[in-house]
């Protein structure tokens, strides 16, 4: 009983927390927007009647929620071996850049041939992408970190420039985009809304990966690197493939979220795949501390903050980027809120 | 080659190097106090965004650029705040200045999107003939001018002053600075803002000087190369300037051949400046010197 009690006081401080910090946030961006002349109470009364005023605007909210998960544990797989992989950005193009590849070289093959196969381009599209900083890395010559950033800005020009030359669909001449996939290349969606496979895909991520961290020799030895990479290495770790394996997952798994977006939502490729779904399911994966869990619940809230965005956007002309000014006030007063003394990794 | 062409791509390198060389300074300068920040880019994009709208509605780039070093400035203590005070991860301090910078960028720039702005002035060299080589070798607007001597004086500062040596000890370790007498806390503050101010610059200089246009993200990831340049020039501002022109040229290059109707894909040469950078890290990663303060990317805790 007394356990009960702690966990739910527990429970309730958090979301008392969490409340201070969603009001402060919200607060900051207001007075920003009115300063703009805007009118941030009607943008949040707008997404809270869309999101959860009916069940479409809702099922737009998990659809939105599918990359962020994805590039969220695109980014939480490294951490655990002390990796800071910031390039889930460029992996999620590089994925629908070789998903494309796919689906226009195979188009005459039926469903079952294709959907298997746009899974297996999208995962290697993205997971050779991130191999790249994970050799540079393991051969310790460039900083993971700063080259995961630097190949996010490759990739979207790798993508441009196939859709802008070989791949450039004749019947567009106005805006530059790939051919449309065939109907055997799109991911089947559910409950009559554009809910798609990705989701499903997203959570076997999430489990698997939750999974492999607990219940797995291989997670005990990622835990090992993470917490002491040279005690590791006198223990026998192969940290060196590690590192290039991990990698390769992780980039693999922000492949899928680019493949998904060209495969179910676009339909074919366009020049922007993703508004930085990359960069946010970085912070979704930090803010989450790593944990399955979390990243499901932060992916929501993100999910939510980007509808905002939306709406900001369709109905008082603010350009979407605005968005990011209060994704950035939550995480500095989340940064700034943490116990002075102990450092977050 | 001919002359002009040449004349074309240093022109090309040292207006395009001018703003990676301020970034890169003031990087350089929070490094030496142990901070690494990744938020660089979102203070070229307020710096660019406030100094074009300061510029659009004043009429004066001077007071652009002031208004962009002093809004570069207050953003960085915003992170100075985060990272110093609450002693927060400074990776992910940085990146949440990025999001915040691209988000302040994109508001304020966006009632300015197709305004005129005469843009700073080109002072050129008395006594050239008009259109001829040296007058395109030798008509900067005054920011490249002060460049180099920003670059001079920030090695004075770092290398020849009491203050550097307090920034110096910091970075290589804020416990003996503290020991010594000396406010860690304080010296990363001033050190942030000096990195601030001259990021904000970097941004101006962009928008008011080299494009005379704002547009959303349009410093494409130069913050990150500057960031990049730092490793480069070894922490070292002298270094640094050689590194703004490597980079500036490669961009200078690319501006020329597109101009003279080369066939590349302009997206195949726009990744040049990512790709260039990289192999240069790969180059100095191989050579295993590193040069980095001791203490860059830790959180100083205290000394209890």
């Amino acid at each position: 009983m007394r356990l009960d009690g702690a966990i739910l006081s527990n429970c309730a401080a958090r979301a008392k927390t969490f409340a201070l910090v969603a009001v402060i946030a919200l607060g900051v961006f207001a007075t920003l927007l009115v300063a703009a002349g805007k009118d941030p109470l009607k943008a949040y009364a707008d997404t809270l009647l869309y999101v959860f005023g009916n069940a479409y605007g809702f099922s737009e909210l998990l659809v939105r929620m599918i990359p962020l998960l994805l590039t969220a544990v695109a980014a939480a797989l490294p951490a655990r071996i002390g990796l800071i992989n910031v390039g889930a950005e460029g992996q999620l193009y590089m994925g629908a850049w070789l998903a494309t590849a796919g689906a226009l070289a195979f188009r005459d093959q039926p469903a079952f041939v294709l959907l298997p196969l746009l899974t297996v381009f999208g995962f290697v599209g993205g997971g050779l992408w991130a191999l790249i900083s994970g050799v540079l890395r393991a051969l310790r010559l460039v900083n993971e970190t700063i080259s995961t950033l630097l190949l996010n800005y490759v990739a979207p020009l790798i993508v441009s420039y196939f859709i802008f030359g070989p791949w450039r669909s004749p019947e567009s001449s106005s805006y530059p985009q790939s051919p449309a996939f065939v109907e055997a290349a799109r991911l089947p969606t559910f409950f009559h809304s554009r809910v798609h496979l990705g989701l499903v895909y997203a959570l076997a991520s999430l489990i698997l990966y939750s999974l492999a961290m607990t219940r797995t020799r291989i997670g005990l030895d990622m835990r090992a690197i993470g917490g002491n990479p040279e005690a590791a290495r006198r223990l026998g770790i192969p940290i060196f493939r590690f590192i290039l394996i991990v990698m390769f997952i992780a980039g693999g798994v922000a492949g899928l979220a680019g493949m998904a977006e060209v495969a179910a939502i676009q339909g074919r490729l366009v020049s922007e795949v993703s508004p930085g779904y990359g960069f946010i399911g970085f912070l979704v994966s930090w803010l989450a501390g790593t944990s399955a869990s979390g990243i499901v619940i932060m992916s929501f809230l993100f999910a939510l903050i980007s509808s905002v965005g939306d709406i900001l956007q369709i109905t008082q002309g603010v350009p979407f980027a605005v968005v990011n000014i209060l994704i950035a006030v939550i995480l500095f007063i989340v940064l700034g809120r943490q116990p002075v003394g102990r450092s977050a990794r | 080659m001919n002359p002009a062409l040449i004349a074309g791509i240093v022109a090309g390198a040292v207006m395009s190097g001018t703003s990676l060389l301020y970034a890169t300074l003031g990087e350089i300068v929070g490094e030496r106090a142990g901070i690494v920040n990744l938020g660089l880019e979102g203070i070229m994009l307020i710096g660019a965004a406030i100094g074009f709208a300061a510029t659009a509605l004043t009429g004066s780039p001077y007071l652009g650029i002031a208004a962009a070093a002093i809004a570069g400035a207050a953003a960085n203590l915003i992170f100075a705040y985060v990272v110093v005070s609450r002693r927060a991860n400074q990776l992910a301090a940085g990146l949440s200045l990025m999001f915040f910078g691209i988000g302040l960028s994109a508001l304020i720039g966006r009632p300015f999107v197709g305004a005129l702005i005469s843009g700073l002035p080109r002072l050129s060299v008395p006594g050239l003939a008009p259109g001829g080589i040296g007058a395109r070798l030798l008509s900067y607007d005054s920011l490249v001018y002060l460049a180099l001597p920003t670059a001079l004086l920030t090695w004075w500062l770092i290398f020849r002053t009491r203050w550097g040596l307090s920034l110096r000890t910091v970075g290589e370790s804020p416990a003996a600075a503290f020991a010594a007498g000396l406010s860690p806390e304080l010296v990363r503050y001033q050190a942030l803002a000096f990195a601030g101010l001259l990021g904000g610059i970097a941004g101006a200089h962009m928008s008011i000087a080299l494009t005379l246009t704002w547009a959303e993200g349009m410093t494409a990831g130069r913050g990150f190369i500057a960031i990049a340049l730092v490793i480069f020039a070894k922490w070292n501002p002298l270094w640094a300037i050689a590194g703004a022109l490597l980079f500036g040229g490669a961009e200078g290059l690319q501006l020329q051949l597109q101009a003279a109707g080369a066939d590349v894909s302009p997206f195949i040469m726009n990744m040049t400046p990512y790709l260039l950078t990289l192999l240069v890290l790969i180059l100095w990663g191989w050579r295993r010197q590193s040069a980095a303060p001791a203490a860059l990317g830790r959180t100083f805790v205290g000394v209890e």
